[in-house]
């Protein structure tokens, strides 16, 4: 071939030519992978955003400072301000009192009813972060250390419906406490809700006099941040227990914070992108196949194995590139309208109080770009060397289409696969991340589409030859479509397996993840059960720092009549280690008779009669056993007071609502070590015969009734099981990508298969079929086809939900759960896949058997 | 008497005026500093809150002086300060000039707030350098709320502190001074050679023509001073001559009053003069005063009338094109005193921090056409507001 025609135009002419005859085919891979990689890269995008924006706005509020002293507990006494005011090497420290306050009547309305309020000396905190000063009204400049004023952001004042000069009112304890909106934060960052006022006046309004959140440092020019870290530490030993932070450990915080929803959330889209990788492999498989006469053709006109082998290849590249640079496109836009109207969480909760907004990331995108393409070139590897290696003269004879891909069903690379799945269930997490889960799922999810060729042959195999006992005994009991049907199934499984790769794929994830989610739902409801036994559970806000009931409301709420018992609860946040987000602290009366009673214990612990006798008991989240190894029986100090008492783990109870660790103890014991007498909220039994409304009415009468917020187990629960289906939203978006992608997959793959089977579907005109039944036989092959994969799919999935509901989650979220599986959903969800895939069995069909039948004979030479 | 450290709109009361004094204060608020708005607001702070200051004492004519208590802080009243301005001299017999300021405001924060951080009282400190090689003046300032032991003035003896700034009265009468500035550093001991100076009516300073606009104003001058001056991290050994102002009130400016010009000037025979006009926006005088203080004790006091300034050579900024009058020639009854400036470049331009600018700086004083001694001359009010 030396005075062959340019290469190059043979290569286009080769591709071109292809892709004209079978648009539908690459249009549908080059959607999978856009679909794959758009779905990708979006979640990337959201993420960074949602996460460098939320690190921006926490690091906005500290400003330039090089360290933070702050306290296990939320705030901490001030007399440590003057010492390091006039420490050594301490250029500027600047105390801060941060506080969420909750906003009355607010909890109806907004999903999280709480400003964040900073108290700044501006003196101070103009020095530090400039951007936090507020600008007052004009001949107002004395607003600015007004004890009655406070700024808002601009993004908050548009949240709260509010302008400068409107009074801001805001709940303290039962009490409502209204504040002037003197001006605004005009540098706050957008969307960024904060407001603003002078610590004197937060102290004293807020009722926190004397404390301050955290003192931020500024060093002296040219000092060692370590080493005065470390010294500083030595230094505040004696006084207390003190954190000192980098700005650093803050931004580690809010990625610790989100991280394991962030992965999770990734490897969704990475699922999404591995189901495009199938699609590509069977259409590039049966387009190889289809074109093996072709092919064979070429190499005996003079094309070398490796001329073929880079134009197989090119021609999934090209699918690879067009499709990745689509999904580029689509993810992006995805990401900018995801952002914009459900904001950086997509329904997670975890970045609230912030606007991200999209930017363009090139390195990811260079790097989804090259995922999307590598995954197409690795789905074409396998047809293009199957085409490559083919012998001409074998691959001109007719018929040999499935002997090309039988090189598939070796059973070995399968079976491997599914043994190191195995394997990987029993290692142990990687960074807090299960890294080996995913690899399990994975491996698993490889290995069972591996061996779907061999397990298709051996089934329809099985089915095949048991029908064809049944009906040689009672002849023509079952219809010729079936038998023949089964026939093809059970002698040409190749092709039948990798129509199935991709419905395999999507069901088993959809599978996974709808036994995970079923499993997560009724496990979070039954606990919601366990943990609201009371009939009326009362509070002054739902969230914020400024919560509390105090001894004399207590008294008089528990005065009411008709009560048969209250209990009091007292939460508070400690950070137990500055790298983490802080812990929850319950106080509240707990059944030492049987802990069970009053927590959903997981079953480790110690009983009561078996404690150490002075120890305080105290009983923690399955959290605080995986990140900070509190296991029953250990002996434990909380900075809760100075010094930092001692107590014994009693027991660990399960909990769903707090994914950073809870601990639980005797309110009579938090009060006696701590001396904090308020409460958050109540629990309340009622007498018989008395109905909740008729309490409520009660207490609505007392002073503070107006602020009092009343609900009932069932509201809770309606609440929390809502919040738990929007979290999981994108989870089900996600799966309904997958399952698009996977009948995507049969579409390709039929319709594929249709054209290659045209001489076949003569041949059947030829001994009498009609074109019903042919298109009948397509269908019942579709409905076999996808009711084996379903089958397949399930006993996959069931096996992914289980690393997924037993490691997966216990280490992203260290919870744990019970299994519970949706058999109507997962039935459903099968019938309708059949059903959609017999459908488009038969439309990709209808264009193969539209043709003259003797014609499409004819071309078998 | 030095109150009145900036541009006059922001001490005005017409419409016209208050509008300059917001955007005024708005542009130093887009660039990016606090305490530009905050200097404007503890300036002008009394005139902006004049209307609702129940709890603070009035100025009254006939309440006499009381020392060493008077020394001390009066937290009652709005302002105070303590103003120390002076000559130095080098070892190589060159002169620098030098003001060391601490302000005390009180604020309208509610009283019963029992938070430590509670800014009832504000402290501000300025201070300056004057240096002829230089060409301008080195100057820093700072502020805080008082509490903590950090920042406070103290009742009693003059007790002032800012973190690492202070100025304090020892028992004995000689005050102490530290101040640790951007980039120079004073260190001075102020020793009083003479009783302190009671001005106007025994320490009732009138400052217009209605009575309540008055402050309590007493003057320390002739103060010996020794000490340091470090720059560029050499430390240089100093004495000189210094005048010490202190004075307290609530309520003092006239509406029509634009700008201010004052002089105090510790002469070579012991004599001490002060003397300072208020001028109005169409350049009358709303208000003027004088006296001289000689060696023996015998005190003499010039009324509006007979106090006349006259400008007699003009500098222009050529940071804030203001005009300055930097050699004035004023007249007291039958004689004649002409200052003449150690440099004429020291207008304190800290619009950038402080958003205020106005022209402090050391002084020669001849009477009557001979060399009589040295002083400090202020005049604010020359900057036209801010525009857009």
């Amino acid at each position: 071939m030396t005075k062959s025609p340019n290469k190059g135009t043979l290569s286009r002419w080769l591709l071109s030519g292809e892709w004209q005859s079978h648009r539908v085919q690459a249009a549908v891979a080059v959607i999978a992978i856009a679909l794959g990689v758009a779905l990708g890269f979006a979640i990337h995008l959201i993420n960074a955003a949602a996460f460098s924006e939320f690190s921006a706005a926490a690091r906005s509020l500290s400003g330039q400072s090089d360290l933070e002293v702050r306290s296990p507990q939320a705030t901490f006494d001030e007399s440590i301000y003057p010492v390091l005011v006039q420490r050594d090497n301490v250029e500027l420290a600047n105390p801060v009192l941060e506080l969420d306050v909750a906003i009355p009547g607010s909890s109806q309305e907004r999903k999280d009813g709480t400003l964040k309020i900073l108290g700044l000396d501006i003196f101070r905190a103009s020095l530090m972060a400039p951007d936090l000063i507020g600008i007052p009204g004009e001949d107002k400049l004395f607003d600015i250390l007004a004890d009655d004023a406070i700024f808002l952001s601009p993004a908050a004042m548009e949240w709260l419906g509010v302008k400068q000069g409107d009074p801001l009112p805001l709940r303290v304890g039962t009490q409502t406490i209204t504040l002037r909106i003197a001006g605004s934060l005009t540098r706050a960052r957008t969307g960024q809700r904060i407001g603003v006022m002078d610590i004197g006046a937060a102290q004293w309004r807020f009722r926190r006099i004397g404390q301050l959140s955290r003192i931020e440092l500024k060093l002296a020019p040219g000092i060692d941040r370590v080493a005065f870290k470390t010294a500083l530490e030595q230094q505040l030993e004696p006084r207390g227990q003190y954190q000192i932070t980098e700005t650093a450990d803050q931004e580690t915080r809010v990625a610790n914070m989100s991280r394991a929803y962030r992965v999770n959330l990734n490897m969704l889209a990475m699922v999404a992108l591995f189901t495009g990788t199938f699609l590509v492999f069977s259409t590039q498989a049966l387009s190889v196949v289809r074109r093996r006469h072709q092919f064979a053709l070429l190499r005996v006109l003079g094309l070398t194995r490796r001329q073929l082998l880079t134009q197989v290849l090119f021609e999934g590249g090209a699918l690879g590139a067009v499709g990745s640079l689509a999904g580029l496109a689509l993810g992006y836009a995805t990401a900018a309208t995801a952002l914009h109207y459900f904001g950086g969480d997509l329904g997670g909760g975890f970045f609230t109080g912030v606007k991200p907004t999209v930017y363009f990331d090139p390195l990811a995108a260079a790097v989804f770009f090259i995922l999307g393409l590598g995954i197409t070139l690795l789905g074409s590897a396998a047809p293009a060397w199957e085409a490559a290696t083919a012998k001409p003269a074998q691959a001109l004879k007719s018929g040999s289409e499935d002997i090309a891909l039988s090189k598939l069903a070796t059973p070995w690379p399968g079976l491997l696969c599914l043994a190191s799945g195995a394997l990987f269930t029993q290692l142990p997490p990687i960074f807090d991340l299960p890294v080996f889960g995913y690899l399990a799922v994975a491996q698993l999810l490889t290995g069972g589409i591996v061996l779907m060729p061999r397990f298709a042959a051996l089934v329809f195999s099985a089915v095949s030859s048991a029908v064809g006992n049944r009906t040689s005994g009672t002849a023509g009991a079952t219809p010729a479509l079936t038998t023949l049907a089964l026939a093809r199934l059970a002698n040409a499984p190749n092709q039948a397996a990798i129509a199935l790769g991709g419905v395999l794929a999507s069901f088993t994830l959809m599978v996974a993840m709808a036994i995970m989610v079923a499993s997560f739902r009724v496990s979070v409801d039954d606990w919601l059960k366990h943990i609201l036994p009371a009939d009326i559970y009362l509070r002054t806000a739902m969230s914020g720092d400024t919560r509390g009931l105090t001894p004399d409301e207590i008294k008089a709420l528990a005065a009411i009549p008709g009560i048969a018992r209250a209990d009091f609860f007292r939460s508070s946040k400690l950070t137990l280690d500055p790298g983490r987000p802080s812990i929850a602290l319950i106080a509240r009366p707990i059944d030492m008779t049987d802990p069970g009673n009053t927590l959903p214990m997981t079953g480790e612990a110690i009983a009561p009669a078996l404690l150490p006798k002075d120890a305080i008991p105290i009983w923690v989240s399955e959290a605080m056993v995986d990140l900070y190894g509190y296991t029953p029986g250990k002996q434990v100090t909380l900075p809760i007071a100075n010094p930092a008492p001692g107590f014994v783990i009693a027991g660990v109870w399960r909990d769903y609502g707090r994914q950073f660790g809870a601990v639980q103890m005797q309110l009579a014991d938090y009060q006696r070590l701590t001396g904090d007498r308020l409460v958050n909220d109540a629990a309340l039994w009622l007498e018989n015969g008395i109905t909740p409304e008729q309490v409520i009415a009660s207490m609505r009468r007392l002073p503070f009734g107006d602020a009092l917020e009343f609900s009932e187990p069932g509201q809770i629960r309606a609440l929390s099981l809502n919040i738990f289906d929007r979290s999981f939203a994108v989870t089900y978006l996600l799966e309904g990508v997958a399952v698009i992608i996977g009948l995507l997959g049969v579409a390709a793959s039929f319709s594929a298969q249709a054209f290659a089977r045209t001489k076949e579907f003569g041949m059947l005109r030829h001994i009498g079929m009609t074109r019903r039944q042919i298109l009948g036989m397509l269908a019942v092959e579709g409905c076999l086809l996808t009711a084996l994969g379903a089958v397949l799919g399930f006993v996959l999935g069931w096996c992914i939900s289980l690393i997924l509901v037993f490691i997966v989650n216990p280490q992203s979220f260290h919870w744990t759960m019970q299994l519970s599986l949706p058999w109507k959903g997962l039935l459903g969800v099968a019938l309708v896949l059949m059903a959609s895939a017999a459908m488009t069995a038969l439309a990709s069909g209808r264009h193969a058997v539209s043709g003259n039948a003797i014609r499409a004979v004819r071309e078998d030479w | 008497m030095q109150p009145f450290k900036c541009n006059p709109a922001y001490v005005d009361h017409s419409n016209r005026q208050q509008h300059s004094v917001s955007r005024a204060a708005r542009i130093s608020f887009q660039r990016a500093s606090f305490l530009a708005a905050f200097f404007i607001i503890t300036w002008f702070g009394a005139a902006i809150g004049f209307a609702a200051s129940p709890q603070l004492s009035p100025v009254i004519q006939g309440v006499p002086l009381a020392f060493p208590h008077d020394f001390g802080a009066h937290p009652d009243f709005r302002n105070e300060w303590w103003y120390a301005t002076g000559w130095l001299e080098t070892p190589e017999k060159k002169s620098l000039g030098f003001q060391v300021t601490f302000f005390r405001v009180a604020t309208q924060h509610d009283r019963s707030n029992p938070s430590r951080f509670a800014p009832q009282q504000l402290i501000i400190a300025h201070a300056a350098l004057s240096d002829p090689a230089a060409g301008k003046l080195l100057h820093d300032q700072k502020s805080a709320r008082e509490g903590f032991g950090l920042a406070y003035t103290k009742e009693g003896n003059t007790n002032v502190k800012l973190n690492d700034w202070y100025f304090v009265r020892e028992e004995n009468g000689r005050y102490e001074t530290s101040i640790t500035a951007d980039n120079f550093m004073l260190q001075l001991s102020l020793i009083p050679t003479q009783a302190p100076m009671l001005q106007d009516l025994n320490g009732f300073s009138r400052k217009g023509p209605r009575p309540e606009q008055a402050s309590y104003y007493y003057s320390e001058p002739q103060l010996q001073v020794t000490g340091t001056v470090t720059r560029d991290g050499k430390e240089i050994a100093v004495n000189g001559i210094a005048w010490l102002d202190h004075e307290w009130s609530t309520a003092y400016l006239d509406p029509a009053a634009e700008g201010w010009d004052w002089v105090g000037a510790n002469l070579d025979d012991g004599s001490s003069l002060m003397a300072f006009r208020i001028r109005s926006k169409d350049g009358s005088k709303v208000w003027a005063y004088a006296g001289i203080r000689d060696p023996s004790g015998r005190f003499t006091k010039f009324e509006p009338e007979q106090v006349t300034f006259e400008p007699q050579r003009n500098w222009r900024s050529p940071r804030t094109n203001a005009t300055y009058p930097v050699e004035m020639r004023i007249r007291t009854g039958s004689t004649e005193w002409l200052l003449t400036p150690l440099q004429d470049d020291q207008e304190l331009d800290s619009r950038q921090s402080t958003g205020s600018v106005y022209w402090e700086g050391a002084v020669t004083i001849t009477r009557d056409g001979k060399p009589a001694g040295r002083g400090y001359y202020e005049m604010t009010g020359y900057v036209e507001p801010l525009t857009l």
